[in-house]
């Protein structure tokens, strides 16, 4: 972990409510926007992702004795390191490899919470947790209701590495949060940084329903931010408004938050108009009420995200937003995303909604 | 897998099965008192007192080998029938995939490809069973296995094509690089979910046996950290109860990743789940070709003679990373790894038997490595030239018929592309 700095709050600009504007390219593909307001008072540290993670798993082991991690090759901290230094720290029964199998992963994470422990189970990429969905939809999610209420799995987490990294291909690079959130009884949540990883894995390891976190694998070592040192919580459920608008609400979340920033960075400067950027955050459940709040007063609603279109859980969105804000609404509710094939390697540039895309449909929708 | 020596058992005809569960301790009396248990799920013995089998119940299944380590036959009987022009090839194969290896890991480091896997230590395994089947015979593969694809006949062009996802890469530049496939070649193009491949060959297998006068059988490889997805047992199972002509062949290379086997199984290795779902079961030293190529050659026979599911369990050392996105050091030993680069080295061991027999010596091996050596830095500067597929095959395979919705979707990627084309890298891709 980097040397405790304190955190040196820059002045806010009026419309960025805590999204730092000196921002920094990471890819060809977006410009990372680091939140500069701390949730919480006092010390802070300067983090990546994976680090900020790695705090979140630390505090928890410390503080929950009952509290084990696991999944392929997190002995060693994982392929993606978030887990580095903790098996040292708890020791071998609490931090360990598991055999490679995302069934037995998941099915022993629900076990695990059945008996009152927590479950922090690492699938190593989100493209292999398929074999994990059955216990993830039939059991974890089902188990409170089908006990009515005896045997509930809130002990469980599970995190996956996830969504586009410039060369990941077919199986490296999914966004599967929409299968996930077609699931009753499951929590599906997606950090766009540092500080909301912390905060909303914190959530997510003591909320009392089983949690799928979704980790953006791009913004594990790119994006760094002053987190704070000590514990605290973002809620699951809530989205957040990251730039005030009125001209338009464009919604997304993970690494797609960033490309809408830019976007919104982009409409300021090129079209002399203000659109209000909201990262959901939580997928499941969602917050209907700060989205349909932002899009009464904008009229006008563009949601992106890397997935493919159909079924996407844009459409989700978009469906409940022209039922709850249509008399608002001056423009049909526009998706721009993945295309609907698999994710491709060589293509990836022209697979991605990018920022020029959204814009282009941004402006499609100011003018319709 | 043969109950520790000594223990006698019961001589039961009809109960192979049930020969494994006995009591280790059995007296001749209670032999002759035996009741058979006949239960749809078991046909075996009663015994009154209760044993626990445990993995120290069984002997560990042999290592089969045909050479030692300085590449000398131990037992002339087992020296496989094979010509010198093949024994040339399947060497000349192995140094051509260590070269390929050595170049396109190096490729990726200086950011000429986006990703690579290496096959060092494992080359016996790829010739030696490549070596023992027919062209014709279906390949499903894990990733690791490229020295199958070459002896199959797959250029170094291909596969580098395929690296860099050029249009000339039959993939069409959609997958990672070493994800290779060849209809030609009866290699059925690789996907990164580990194990899925598995049922699937047993399932092709099946196929095939319904096919009249069929001659083809289907080879799996896979990973000793493959076989434990759920994806491995049902594979097992399948290929057991519906008597298929399939050979799995695990490549035990003793990690996957960072986890070694210690962590990824106990008992005596994959080779211990063959035999008792019903599978045919030898293990072999995957650093002798000629022993890998016995057992295959075995197994084929077997498969297509009886349609007999049969598993192999070659033993080896993953000497590489596990790809470009690892270091290994940070879960191994430097010092581990020697062993296997020198006196356990396939290319060295194989080298050695050739030179016994008079098939090969030091001027011809410097000159293949060089001509190796040659072949992909040329090939490679051909591919790096090529451009990628046109970005419309993007959208196109993803169903046989290109349905509206996505014929949509292209139309509108043309229509942007109009406005805002000169933001993205379309001069890297062919022109429609
Ligand atoms: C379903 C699935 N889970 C995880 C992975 C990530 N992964 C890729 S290779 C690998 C290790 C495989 O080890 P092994 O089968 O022993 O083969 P080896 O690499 O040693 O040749 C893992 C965990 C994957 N590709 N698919």
């Amino acid at each position: 972990m980097n040397a405790l700095t304190t955190q040196n709050v820059s002045t806010l600009t009026k419309l960025v409510k805590c999204v730092n504007a000196y921002s920094k390219r990471l890819s060809s593909h977006f410009i990372y926007f680091p939140d500069n307001e701390a949730p919480l008072e006092g010390e802070t540290s300067k983090m990546n992702m994976m680090q900020a993670i790695n705090n979140a798993m630390d505090l928890t082991l410390k503080n929950d004795p009952t509290a084990v991690l696991f999944g392929e090759d997190v002995a060693f901290g994982g392929v993606f390191r978030c887990a580095l230094g903790l098996q040292e720290k708890y020791g071998k029964d609490r931090v360990f490899n598991t055999p490679l199998c995302e069934q037995g992963i998941a099915g022993f994470g629900i076990g695990v919470a059945t008996a009152g422990a927590t479950a922090i189970a690492e699938i190593q990429f989100a493209d292999y947790i398929f074999p994990a969905f059955d216990q993830l939809v039939n059991e974890a999610a089902k188990a409170r209701y089908r006990s009515g209420g005896q045997f509930p799995c809130g002990g469980l987490t599970v995190r996956a590495p996830c969504s586009a990294v410039g060369h990941g291909g077919l199986y490296h690079s999914q966004s599967p949060e929409a299968y996930f959130a077609h699931t009753p009884g499951l929590k599906v949540v997606i950090p766009r940084g540092p500080i909301t990883a912390k905060g909303l894995l914190l959530s997510c390891v003591r909320d009392r329903d089983p949690c799928l976190f979704l980790e953006p694998k791009i913004l594990y070592r790119s994006a760094n931010e002053m987190v704070p040192v000590d514990d605290y919580t973002l809620p699951i459920g809530k989205a957040q408004v990251l730039r005030e608008g009125d001209a338009a609400t464009l919604i997304a979340w993970g690494t797609q938050v960033h490309v809408l920033l830019e976007v919104a960075q982009m409409a300021k400067e090129k079209l002399n108009v203000n659109v209000e950027v909201i990262d959901l955050m939580s997928i499941l459940p969602w917050d209907e009420e700060t989205v349909c709040n932002s899009v009464k007063k904008t009229g006008r609603c563009l949601i992106s995200h890397e997935a493919p279109l159909t079924s996407g859980f844009g459409a989700e969105l978009a469906a409940t937003i022209q039922e709850e804000c249509f008399l608002h609404l001056e423009a049909p509710v526009s998706r721009v995303t993945g295309w609907d094939s698999p994710f491709p390697h060589v293509f990836e540039p022209l697979y991605l909604p990018t920022k020029w895309r959204c814009l282009d449909q941004l402006e499609k929708l100011l003018r319709y | 897998m043969a109950l520790k020596c000594g223990v006698r058992v019961f001589k039961l005809n009809t109960i192979r099965q049930a020969v494994r569960l006995l009591s280790t301790h059995s007296s001749p009396e209670a032999v002759q008192n035996a009741k058979v248990g006949d239960f749809p799920g078991a046909r075996a013995p009663y015994v009154t007192e209760l044993k626990f089998l445990s993995e120290a119940s069984y002997d560990p299944i042999p290592i089969y080998r045909v050479l030692d380590h300085n590449g000398q036959v131990i037992d002339g009987r087992e020296e496989p029938n094979i010509d010198k022009e093949t024994l040339l090839n399947m060497y000349k194969t192995m140094v051509q995939l260590s070269q390929m290896d050595k170049i396109m890991y190096e490729s990726q480091r200086q950011g000429r490809i986006s990703f690579y896997m290496t096959n060092y230590g494992e080359e016996g395994i790829h010739v030696g069973s490549a070596a023992a089947l027919s062209p014709s015979d279906l390949v499903f593969a894990q990733y690791r296995e490229v020295g199958v694809l070459l002896y199959r006949g797959m250029t170094v062009t291909e596969i580098v094509n395929q690296c860099y996802g050029n249009c000339e890469d039959p993939g069409r530049g959609r997958q990672m690089p070493v994800h290779y496939g060849s209809k030609q070649h009866n290699i059925v193009t690789l996907s990164s979910p580990l194990a899925t491949q598995m049922p699937q060959a047993v399932g092709a297998a099946y196929a095939l046996k319904r096919v009249p006068n069929n001659d083809r059988c289907v080879i799996c490889y896979f990973g000793d950290g493959a076989a434990s997805e759920g994806d491995a047992h049902a594979a097992f199972n399948f290929a057991a109860t519906l008597d298929c002509p399939v050979i799995m062949l695990c490549r035990n290379n003793g990690y996957a990743i960072s986890t070694p086997t210690r962590e990824q199984y106990r008992g005596d290795g994959v080779g211990a789940r063959g035999a008792p779902l019903g599978l045919r079961t030898a293990r072999v030293d995957g650093t002798d070709p000629l022993a890998v190529y016995r057992a295959v050659a075995a197994a084929r026979g077997r498969a297509l003679a009886h349609n007999q599911p049969v598993l192999i369990e070659a033993m080896a050392y993953r000497v590489g990373h596990h790809s470009t996105s690892d270091d290994s050091t940070a879960y191994r030993p430097a010092e581990e790894i020697h062993k296997w680069n020198s006196e356990e080295s396939p290319i060295r061991k194989f080298r050695q038997y050739l030179e016994q027999k008079g098939y090969w010596d030091v001027e011809s091996d410097e000159a293949l490595f060089k001509e190796a050596r040659n072949r992909v830095v040329k090939t490679m500067q051909e591919a790096e030239k090529k451009k990628l597929p046109p970005w419309k095959e993007m959208l196109e395979d993803v169903y046989y018929e290109m349905p509206p919705r996505i014929q949509k979707q292209v139309k509108q990627m043309e229509d942007h592309l109009k406005n805002y084309g000169e933001h993205y890298p379309l001069d890297k891709y062919q022109p429609e």
